[in-house]
C-alpha cells in the first residue's frame, strides 16, 4: 500500500512538473543561450529555428506558425519546404517539400500561397490549418518573365485590392551594349525596361498572365529583390540594388573609394507608373541628388532633376537590400510598429574596402514617412566582425516574415539558416 | 675519365639550377607583373582572395578551371568575356564577365600565371608564347 501512495505521489507530482514546463512553452519559447549568434537591442533574443534548410530565400509564416521557404536550389527535386514546430518549443522539428522549381518569392495572403520561379508565379490554395490543400495543383499565375540568369529573383508582394506585384530584375548592370565591359556605351533608350528593370502588377483570379495581360507598374528600377505592400499608406514600397563598377568602367571619374562608397541603395514609395530612372541615373546619398549615369553621359557631377521620384530612402552603396517588411505585430516595442526591417544580404563589390551589410535593418516611419535615420537592428549573421571577402559569411539574411505572435523571421541563403527574433518583456 | 665526368656533371649541374633560378625569376616577374593588373582589371568580381562571391561571380581560388590543363579555355575567357551560363565546380554564376580585350598578349600571360600561383592555387605558369598561339585562333 506504501509502494502504491509512494508511486501516486511520484507520478502526480511528475505530472504536475510535465504540466508545469508545457505551459511555460507554451507562454514563452525560449531563446538561444547565445541569441542565435545575432546582436540585437537590449529587450530582443532570438533563437534559430531552423538550421541547414537549404539556400532559403524569401519567407512565409502562416498563422498557425508554419513556416513556408523558398530555397534557391532544388531539395530531393522540390523548391518550396515546409517547416513546423510540432511540439510548441519554437524549433523546427517537421520538414516536408513540395513544388519543382527553385526560386525567391512567397507570400500568404488570405487562404492563399503565392510563390514565383524565376519565371512564373504560381498560387496554392490553403485549408483552415494553413497547410497546402493540393501541393500538385499549383494555378499558374503569371508565366514567360525574363529569366537570363543575373537579377532574376522574381519577387513578390500583393495588395488588398486582388492584385500581386512582381519584380523583374534588369539582367544588366547599368544597361551598356556590352555588359560591365570598360568604353561600352549605355543603350539609348535602354530596350531591357520593356520587359525587365521595373514592377508588374498582375491579377490574383487570373490565370497564365503575361507581360500582355499585366500592368508595368514601375520601371526604372535596376533590381528590386525586397518588396513589401505598406497597409497603413496602402502604398508598394521597394528596395533597389543599385548599379555596381562606377571605377572599373570609368577610372578616370571615380576612384576605388568613391566607386565603393557609391552609388546608395535605396528605397522607394512607389506609385503606379513612377519611374525612379534606372539606368540613365543612380542617386548619391551624400549629396541627395539623382546623378547622371557616365554611360548616359555623367561625369559623377552632373545631376538630373525633376525627371525621376527620389528615395524615400538611402542606404551605403553595395549592401545588396533583399528583404522589407513592415512591421504591423503588437510584440515589438510601439516604435517598431509599421516601420520598416531590411535584411541587407552583403556586398561584394566595396573592395579594397571592408564589405558591408551581412545585417538586418530598422527603419522607423512616423505619419507614414522615414524619420530619415536608419539603425542596425540585428548583426552577426556573418559570423565575422569584418566580412573581407563574401565567401567567408557564415550566414547571409535574405528574407524577413512575421510571426503570428508578431515575432520577426529571418532566412538565410548560405545554409538555409532561419532565425526568429522576439522581444522580451 | 672519372675526373672530366665528374667536371660534366658539375657544369650540367650548374647550367641547369642556373636555367631553373632564371625561370623561377621569370616567372616571379610575370607573377607580379600579373597582380598589378588583377588588382585594377579583376580583383571588384573574383575578390582579393581569390574565392569570388557565391552565386555571382566565379571563385578562381582552387578552381578546376583555372588549375585545369586547358588553358586555351582560360585565354578565351579574358579575350572574348563569358555571357553564358555555364557550371563551374557544382555551381552557376549569374553576372556576364567582360572580355579584357585590351589586354596585350604578355599582359595575359602575367595575370593567369599569377591567377594560377596565388592563394591555394599551385598551377604552372602561362606563357607569352602560348597565350599568343591560342589568341591568334581565337575569332
Amino acid at each position: 500500500m506504501k509502494k502504491v501512495t509512494q508511486i501516486l505521489v511520484f507520478s502526480s507530482l511528475f505530472i504536475l512538473v510535465l504540466l508545469a514546463s508545457t505551459s511555460t512553452f507554451a507562454q514563452k519559447i525560449k531563446p538561444d543561450a547565445d541569441n542565435a549568434g545575432l546582436t540585437l537591442p537590449a529587450g530582443f533574443a532570438a533563437l534559430k529555428v531552423a538550421d541547414n534548410v537549404g539556400r532559403t530565400r524569401h519567407i512565409a509564416v502562416n498563422k498557425q506558425g508554419a513556416i513556408y521557404a523558398k530555397l534557391e536550389r532544388l531539395d530531393n527535386g522540390k523548391g518550396i519546404a515546409v517547416l513546423k514546430d510540432t511540439d510548441g518549443d519554437g524549433r523546427v522539428e517537421t520538414k516536408t517539400t513540395f513544388a519543382n522549381y527553385i526560386g525567391t518569392g512567397i507570400a500568404i495572403k488570405g487562404n492563399y500561397l503565392y510563390a514565383s520561379s524565376n519565371k512564373e508565379v504560381f498560387k496554392y490554395a490553403l485549408n483552415a490549418n494553413g497547410d497546402i490543400v493540393d501541393e500538385n495543383a499549383a494555378a499558374t499565375l503569371v508565366t514567360g518573365l525574363v529569366d537570363k540568369g543575373q537579377h532574376n529573383s522574381k519577387s513578390l508582394t500583393l495588395d488588398n485590392a486582388g492584385n500581386i506585384y512582381v519584380n523583374v530584375g534588369a539582367p544588366s548592370n547599368s544597361c551598356q551594349e556590352k555588359d560591365r565591359t570598360k568604353g561600352s556605351m549605355g543603350m539609348m533608350p535602354c530596350p531591357i525596361l520593356d520587359s525587365a528593370g521595373g514592377i508588374w502588377q498582375f491579377k490574383v483570379d487570373q490565370l497564365n498572365q503575361t507581360y500582355a495581360t499585366g500592368v508595368r507598374y514601375a520601371t526604372g528600377l535596376r533590381n528590386v529583390v525586397g518588396l513589401d505592400w505598406n497597409n497603413e499608406l496602402n502604398q508598394l514600397f521597394v528596395t533597389q540594388h543599385g548599379r555596381d563598377m562606377l571605377n572599373n568602367l570609368y577610372p578616370d571619374m571615380y576612384d576605388t573609394t568613391v566607386s565603393a562608397e557609391l552609388p546608395s541603395e535605396t528605397m522607394y514609395a512607389i506609385n503606379k507608373g513612377d519611374n525612379a530612372g534606372w539606368p540613365y541615373i543612380y542617386y548619391d546619398h551624400f549629396k541627395g541628388k539623382q546623378m547622371m549615369a557616365p554611360e548616359y553621359g555623367g561625369d559623377g557631377k552632373k545631376t538630373v532633376d525633376d525627371k525621376y521620384i527620389n528615395p524615400a530612402m538611402a542606404f551605403p552603396a553595395h549592401m545588396a537590400p533583399n528583404g522589407l517588411l513592415f512591421y504591423t505585430g503588437n510584440q515589438f516595442p510601439a516604435r517598431y510598429k509599421n516601420g520598416a526591417f531590411i535584411a541587407f544580404h552583403g556586398s561584394w563589390n566595396r573592395s579594397p574596402l571592408p564589405q558591408e551589410g551581412y545585417y538586418v535593418v530598422f527603419v522607423p516611419y512616423e505619419n507614414g514617412k522615414p524619420t530619415g535615420k536608419w539603425e542596425v537592428f540585428a548583426d552577426g549573421f556573418s559570423g565575422k566582425t569584418v566580412v573581407k571577402n563574401p565567401r567567408d559569411a557564415q550566414h547571409r539574411p535574405c528574407g524577413l516574415a512575421e510571426g503570428p505572435d508578431g515575432s520577426l523571421y529571418v532566412s538565410d541563403d548560405v545554409k538555409g539558416t532561419i532565425y526568429r527574433i522576439m522581444y522580451q518583456k | 675519365m672519372q675526373r672530366i665526368f665528374i667536371v660534366l656533371v658539375v657544369v650540367i649541374a650548374t647550367f641547369v639550377s642556373a636555367t631553373a633560378q632564371t625561370n623561377n625569376k621569370l616567372v616571379a616577374a610575370s607573377v607580379a607583373r600579373g597582380k598589378t593588373i588583377y588588382l585594377q582589371r579583376c580583383m571588384v568580381c573574383h575578390q582579393a582572395d581569390g574565392g569570388g562571391v557565391p552565386k555571382l561571380n566565379a571563385p578562381l581560388d582552387a578552381s578546376s578551371t583555372v588549375n585545369g590543363s586547358d588553358i586555351s579555355k582560360l585565354v578565351k575567357y579574358i579575350v572574348k568575356g563569358l555571357n553564358d551560363r555555364i557550371e563551374i565546380d557544382g555551381e552557376f554564376y549569374a553576372n556576364a564577365m567582360p572580355a579584357a580585350n585590351d589586354l596585350k598578349d604578355q599582359q595575359i600571360a602575367d595575370v593567369l600565371t599569377f591567377i594560377r600561383n596565388n592563394w591555394s592555387n599551385k598551377a604552372g605558369p602561362i606563357t607569352l608564347t602560348q597565350v599568343k598561339q591560342i589568341r591568334s585562333k581565337l575569332k
